[in-house]
């Protein structure tokens, strides 16, 4: 029987993939022909989703994006078996996209149907938490160390001192909570990944539970993505019968469970301490540190918080040893991160591939430029607290320090592009009008800080004493910046100010030219 | 949008009661009422306050703060455009803007049963524009793919 994958990742749903899972299923059926369709996860090759594949001797052969409407013709033109197509792509493997990256946390995803237990182990899934159960607490933390895992959530804390610190709390109660509250615009890998391979993130999480002596793990995802959450709960029922999470962990007598959590539409509740306060049913503001999380976290118990990404990297890391993953990447930054290419590029997607990739080989060689065929001008990195860099700066090195020196960071690994129709005033102010939305409002440079700058942008575009106030401007984010208790208003300075150093002339125009 | 239940100061407590111990908490107490009745009506304030043993005054606290919990009854239809830097780069002011013009109705505002409320990121930032109509993600959104949605939101619902 022929084997066809559909893809049931989000972002292909919402251009069509169950419209077109129906249609092949529907198509076949109408013609007497037996298939299997499987619903994977998404190989990360976004602009060509839907991304159909069909199972051949010669390998898993792609089509896309594919229509309802091109099922008929496809199969007239015999893609049950491989054959040529206008929309073929050849074995999706092959693809130099693809081909090139080197993916580790993203290894299964868009491969097998996420929620196949027997597909995940086959691929190798769970040989990281039987090698944890057969370690020492300290081999496994010295693993995370020698690997050189750093937090992927946009800090980069080094993973493996945060396990340490973990397990020499002494506290009969500690908790491993995986931030999943992906907020970032221009991010979506933790999203991917939980809809694409959902075991992935709890082996990690149970890996972590035995490795600092934790029994209890919570998920915390952000409301606006219910399939992840869906996907999520089906996946830790599918573990909990398996067997390797609850109170008898593969048979060891160990217990590790998980709660995934849904927020509630607030973005700083990314930020961790916001996160642990709405975990524990609060209002989501930021805790100020020390205490740090990893001595008093959830409850006032010692508590691992990590990214979705940074978790996912642990199975591997484990099963295969640190010297894989470690042999990769530069300097500090070491194995792989999980780019996201979004916004105004003719291919946006998932790339994963170690640290040191340029940022142009990201945006032209992978990107394909602009979506629109306009020149490049203005590239977020980082989120919506990132840099915004011209398009001259491409060269820079995609690591954690690089980009540090660069005056922008890396944060969650999200890419955005942007065009020459971008307006860097408007952006700026967007920047200051998101922080004044989702400021938790526990501290002042950033609660009123905010406002003051939309208001202060305005007046510098409407040309209202512009040198005056763009001395203001300044002035406040230094202010925003040194005095802030978190990174939502202590980075919002940073697209502003970036804004304000690469594009001065949207800052200097006619006030009856602005946009 | 599914059904919800009509309001009841006894269903609550039976829906509160019934919420396992590691969940007794303020936030998950208001998800549960609001996926039950499709909004937290103010008399549900009192009765999460007297079930969780906290005052009235953090119950609304956290009941002010979080974007998703609702204080007046859901509209039929709910639309979210995104308006982050993503989708801005691929067009998402305009789209609000057509959005608004063809509606005739502000990004917050709800006219003829449809709400339209702005997004900050709906995790689909390559194939921006993104919307989520009813639950319902779509990518790459002009007017027509977004009134399209709506309309079959509303056929569902007649």
């Amino acid at each position: 029987m022929t084997r066809i994958y559909v893809p049931r990742d989000s972002a292909a749903r919402s251009v069509g993939a169950d419209e077109v899972a129906r249609a092949v299923e529907n198509e076949c059926g109408v013609r007497g022909i037996n298939v299997e369709i499987v619903r994977n996860g998404s190989r990360g090759l976004l602009w060509l989703e839907p991304l159909v594949e069909v199972e051949t001797s010669r390998g898993r052969m792609g089509y896309g994006p594919v229509t309802p409407g091109d099922v008929p013709g496809l199969i007239d033109g015999g893609f049950l078996e491989g054959a040529h197509h206008e929309l073929a792509l050849g074995v999706v493997d092959d693809i130099p996209w693809l081909a090139r990256q080197q993916r580790v946390s993203f290894a299964r995803v868009g491969i097998i149907d996420p929620l196949d237990l027997d597909a995940y182990r086959a691929t190798g899934g769970l040989r990281g938490l039987q090698r944890a159960l057969q370690e020492s607490a300290e081999e496994i933390v010295g693993d995370v160390l020698a690997s050189g895992l750093r937090g992927r959530g946009g800090a980069g804390f080094p993973a493996g001192i945060k396990w340490r610190t973990v397990l020499e709390a002494e506290s009969l109660d500690k908790y491993i909570c995986c931030n999943a509250d992906e907020g970032d615009s221009g991010t979506f890998a933790d999203r991917m990944l939980m809809e694409g391979d959902p075991f992935t993130l709890l082996e990690g999480m149970a890996i972590a539970g035995v490795a600092v002596g934790a029994t209890r793990g919570l998920i915390y995802v952000r409301s606006e993505y219910p399939d992840a959450i869906a996907t999520l709960r089906t996946a830790v029922d599918i573990a909990r019968v398996d067997g390797w999470l609850g109170v008898d962990v593969m048979g060891t007598g160990r217990t590790f469970d998980i709660r995934v959590v849904e927020g509630a539409g607030s973005y700083v509740c990314g930020e961790e301490t916001a996160m642990l306060e709405s975990l524990e049913g609060k209002r989501g503001m930021v805790r100020p540190k020390p205490p740090i999380p990893a001595l008093k976290g959830l409850f006032g118990q010692p508590t691992l918080v990590h990214n979705v990404l940074t978790l996912s990297a642990v199975p591997s890391i484990i099963a295969d040893g640190p010297g894989d993953y470690q042999a990769l990447g530069v300097d500090r930054s070491r194995g792989t991160q999980v780019f996201q290419l979004a916004g105004n590029l003719a291919r946006g997607g998932i790339v994963e591939i170690a640290f040191g990739v340029t940022l142009r080989e990201l945006i032209e060689d992978f990107g394909g430029g602009t979506l629109s065929g306009r020149p490049l001008r203005a590239v977020q990195v980082g989120g919506p607290l990132g840099a915004y860099l011209p398009a001259e700066a491409l060269d820079v090195s995609m690591d954690y320090e690089a980009l540090a020196d660069s005056g922008g960071l890396l944060g969650h690994g999200g890419v955005v592009a942007f065009d020459d129709s971008i307006d860097m005033a408007t952006q700026a102010r967007f920047a200051m009008e998101f922080c004044a939305v989702e400021s938790c409002g526990k501290c002042t440079p950033c609660r009123i800080g905010s406002t003051r700058g939309i208001e202060v942008i305005d007046k510098i575009t409407a040309g209202v004493d512009r040198e005056l106030n763009l001395v203001l401007l300044e002035d406040l984010c230094a202010t925003m910046t040194d005095g802030s208790l978190c990174a939502m208003g202590g980075l919002t300075p940073l697209p502003v100010l970036s804004a304000l150093a690469h594009f001065p002339e949207d800052f200097h125009r006619p006030p009856e030219v602005t946009p | 949008m599914t059904s919800h239940q009509a309001w009841s100061v006894e269903a609550a407590t039976v829906i509160l009661q019934a919420m396992p111990a590691e969940e007794r908490l303020m936030l998950p107490a208001l998800q549960r009422i609001q996926a039950v009745f499709g909004w937290v009506p103010d008399e549900s304030v009192p009765v999460i306050a007297r079930e969780l043993n906290v005052s009235r005054a953090e119950v609304v606290g956290v009941l002010t703060y979080y974007h998703d919990l609702r204080q007046s009854p859901p509209p039929p239809v709910a639309v979210q455009v995104c308006v982050s830097e993503a989708c801005q780069a691929v067009g998402a002011r305009p789209l609000a803007a057509s959005l608004e013009a063809v509606y005739g109705v502000p990004l917050g505002e709800t006219r003829d049963g449809v709400e339209f409320a702005k997004v900050y990121c709906l995790g689909n930032c390559a194939l921006g524009p993104a919307a989520m109509v009813n639950g319902r993600l779509l990518g790459r959104c002009d007017v027509e793919r977004v009134g399209a949605a709506i309309a079959q939101a509303q056929s569902v619902l007649a």
